[in-house]
C-alpha cells in the first residue's frame, strides 16, 4: 500500500520531471540568499566575531537583547522609525489617492498620457541623484532656496544641519519621488467602475464633485483600505538610502532608524552581534505586523497571499 | 450648471499641471545648470533655461578616469543581473503557474515567506563575506537578483495564459522546455518587459549594496562615483569659503560639475523610459490580476 503510494508519487515526478528540474535553480537561489541569512540570525545570540565565525563564537543567550532594551539608542531609533512612518502615512498616503481621482477626471486623453509620463518619471530616479539635488538646492551658500530667503531679507539657513527640518525635507522628497507611481493602483481600480453609474448620476443631476464623493471614492474604498493596512503592516520599514544620503551627525537624533543604525554601528563600528539583535527585533516585529495586517485585509476580502 | 463644470475642469487641469511642473522643475534645473557657466548659475540658480552655454563641465567629468570605470561596472552589473534574474523568473514561474503541480502550495509559501521575514543586514553581510564576494561585482548582482514580489507577478501572468495552446503542442509531442521557450515566453512579453525595466532600473540606481560590499575604487558602480562627486564638490565649496580667488583656479565650478554628472548618470534612464512606459503600466495591471 505504502509502497504503491510512493511509486505513484515517483511516477508523477517522472512524468513532470521538467517542471521540477526547472524549479531547482530558483529555489537554490532562495535557499542560499534568503534562507541561509535567516539561520544566520543566531549571531544575535552569540558573542560573535568574524574571525571565530558562527561555529566558533561563544553563545551568550539573550545578553545582546538585554543590552539592547537597556540602551537609549534603541528607544531613539524605535521612536524615529515610528514618527517618520507616521508622517509618511499622514502625508504620503492620501496624496496619490487625490491625484488619481484628479487624473481620472481629465477628459483629454493626450493630456492625461502626458501627465502620467511626467508623474511616473521621478520613481525611476535614484536616491543618490535626488539627495544630490536636495543638498544643492538647500545649500546655504549657493542653493536657490536660501537665495530666495536672502532676497526677501532673511538669513541663510543650514536646513540639513537642523533637526527640526529633517522630517519635512525627507518626506517632501519621498512624496516627490513616489506620488505619481502611487497613483497606478488607484487608477487601475477607478477604471473598473461601471460607466453607467456615472450616467445614472448625471441624469439625477449630480455634479462632478458629488460623483467623485458618491461613486469614485466608495468604489475604490476597498483598495484604499487594503493599501493602508499593508502600509501600516510595514511600519518599521523606512528605507536605508534616503535617510543615509540626507542625514548627518547633526540630525542623527531625529533621523536615525533601524536600517541606518544597523549599518553604522554594525558594519562601521563592528558591533555585529549587537546589531544582528537589533535586526532580529525589527524582523520579528515586522513579521508579526504584516501577518496581522494580512489577517485584517482578509476581512475585507483581499489579501497579500 | 454648464459654467460650474467648466470651472471644475479648469481647476483639475491647473492642479495637475502644477504638480507636473513640480516633478519636472528639478530635472530641468539640473539640465540647464549643467550646460551653463558658473557665472550664469550664480546669477540665477533657479534657472530652467541655460545661459552662457558651455560644455566644460561635461568635458571635465568625462575625462575623469573613475567615471569610465564605474560606468562600465554599472553596465556590467545591470546586464548580468537582468539577464540572470529574468531567466530565473521565467524558469521558476512556469512550473509554479501550473495549478495541478504537486507541492505547489508549499513552494509558493516558501517564496512568500522570503517577503515577510529576512535575516537582516548583518547575517546577509556575513553570507556575502563567507562566499568571498566582498569587494567584487558579484556582491552587487546576487543579493538583489530575484524578488518574491516580481516572481509572483510573473506566476499570476503565466496562469492567465490559455492552457489549450500548451495542450495542443503537447499532443504534437513537444517537451516542456520547448513549450516554455517557444510558446509561453513569447506570450509573456508584457510581464517580461515590465520586470526587465524594474530590474534594470534597480541595478542602475543601486547604492545600498555598493556602500556595504564595495571597498576599492575600481569596483565602484556609478552611484558611488556620483555620491563622491556630490560630497567632494560640497567639501570643495566649504573649503573655498566663498573665496573667489581660490575657486578661480579651477576650470569648472562645483554645481555645474555635479549637475553634469547627474545628467550623465540619469540620461540612459531618461532616454529609454518614455518607450517602456506603456509596458510597465500594462504589466503591473495584468500581473496583479489573481488567477
Amino acid at each position: 500500500m505504502n509502497n504503491g503510494k510512493a511509486s505513484s508519487v515517483w511516477l508523477y515526478m517522472r512524468k513532470n520531471k521538467w517542471l521540477y528540474l526547472l524549479l531547482i535553480p530558483g529555489f537554490l537561489y532562495l535557499f542560499i540568499f534568503k534562507y541561509v541569512p535567516m539561520f544566520g540570525i543566531i549571531i544575535a545570540f552569540q558573542d560573535f566575531n568574524l574571525i571565530k565565525g558562527i561555529t566558533g563564537s561563544d553563545w551568550i543567550g539573550f545578553e545582546n537583547f538585554r543590552y539592547l532594551f537597556q540602551s537609549d539608542d534603541f528607544f531613539m531609533i524605535l521612536r524615529n522609525s515610528l514618527v517618520i512612518s507616521f508622517y509618511q502615512v499622514l502625508f504620503g498616503f492620501p496624496a496619490p489617492i487625490l491625484l488619481a481621482i484628479l487624473l481620472n477626471e481629465i477628459r483629454s486623453l493626450l493630456f492625461k498620457k502626458f501627465a502620467q509620463t511626467v508623474l511616473y518619471l521621478p520613481h525611476f530616479i535614484s536616491w543618490v541623484v535626488i539627495a544630490g539635488i536636495v543638498i544643492n538646492m538647500l545649500s546655504p551658500s549657493s542653493g536657490w532656496v536660501n537665495r530666495l530667503i536672502v532676497d526677501f531679507g532673511g538669513e541663510p539657513i543650514h536646513f540639513l544641519l537642523k533637526p527640526e527640518y529633517f522630517r519635512t525635507i525627507l518626506i517632501s522628497a519621498e512624496i516627490w519621488k513616489e506620488l505619481g507611481w502611487g497613483t497606478i493602483i488607484y487608477l487601475a481600480a477607478l477604471t473598473t467602475i461601471d460607466p453607467s453609474f456615472y450616467e445614472a448620476a448625471t441624469i439625477d443631476g449630480a455634479n462632478r464633485l458629488q460623483k467623485i464623493w458618491y461613486i469614485s471614492l466608495p468604489s475604490i474604498a476597498s483598495t484604499i483600505i487594503i493599501i493602508l493596512i499593508l502600509r501600516v503592516g510595514s511600519i518599521l520599514d523606512i528605507g536605508f538610502e534616503q535617510i543615509f544620503l540626507l542625514y548627518n551627525p547633526a540630525t542623527y537624533k531625529v533621523a536615525d532608524v533601524f536600517e541606518t543604525y544597523t549599518y553604522r554601528v554594525g558594519l562601521l563600528e563592528g558591533r555585529l552581534a549587537f546589531t544582528a539583535a537589533v535586526g532580529l527585533f525589527k524582523s520579528v516585529v515586522g513579521l508579526i505586523m504584516i501577518v496581522l495586517a494580512n489577517r485584517i485585509a482578509r476581512l475585507f476580502g483581499k489579501s497579500l497571499w | 450648471m454648464r459654467k460650474r463644470i467648466e470651472l471644475f475642469d479648469i481647476a483639475v487641469y491647473l492642479i495637475v499641471s502644477v504638480i507636473c511642473m513640480v516633478m519636472l522643475y528639478p530635472l530641468l534645473n539640473v539640465a540647464a545648470v549643467s550646460i551653463s557657466s558658473h557665472t550664469a548659475y550664480m546669477q540665477n540658480p533657479m534657472r530652467i533655461w541655460p545661459s552662457d552655454i558651455t560644455f566644460d563641465a561635461y568635458k571635465d567629468i568625462l575625462s575623469h578616469p573613475v567615471l569610465a570605470r564605474s560606468y562600465l561596472n554599472t553596465i556590467m552589473i545591470t546586464i548580468s543581473g537582468v539577464a540572470i534574474g529574468i531567466f530565473l523568473y521565467i524558469i521558476t514561474a512556469y512550473p509554479l503557474s501550473k495549478v495541478h503541480l504537486k507541492g505547489r502550495a508549499i513552494m509558493i509559501n516558501l517564496v512568500i515567506f522570503t517577503m515577510l521575514f529576512n535575516g537582516g543586514l548583518i547575517p546577509n553581510f556575513y553570507l556575502i563575506r563567507s562566499l568571498g564576494m566582498v569587494d567584487t561585482l558579484a556582491a552587487l548582482v546576487f543579493p538583489t537578483l530575484f524578488s518574491a514580489f516580481s516572481l509572483i507577478l510573473m506566476i499570476n501572468f503565466m496562469q492567465n495564459i490559455p492552457e489549450e495552446l500548451e495542450e495542443a503542442a503537447k499532443i504534437d509531442g513537444a517537451s516542456e522546455p520547448y513549450i516554455l521557450f517557444k510558446i509561453v515566453v513569447p506570450l509573456s512579453m508584457p510581464i517580461i518587459a515590465t520586470l526587465t525595466l524594474f530590474a534594470a532600473v534597480g541595478y542602475w540606481n543601486s547604492f545600498f549594496s555598493a556602500i556595504i560590499y564595495i571597498r576599492s575604487v575600481e569596483n565602484w558602480p556609478l552611484m558611488l562615483f556620483l555620491r563622491e562627486v556630490i560630497e567632494g564638490a560640497k567639501m570643495l565649496q566649504i573649503s573655498a569659503g566663498g573665496n573667489n580667488a581660490e575657486i578661480g583656479n579651477m576650470n569648472v565650478m562645483p554645481e555645474t560639475l555635479k549637475y553634469a554628472t547627474i545628467m550623465i548618470v540619469i540620461l540612459p534612464i531618461l532616454s529609454v523610459y518614455p518607450f517602456l512606459q506603456r509596458y510597465f503600466v500594462k504589466g503591473i495591471m495584468l500581473g496583479s490580476v489573481k488567477g
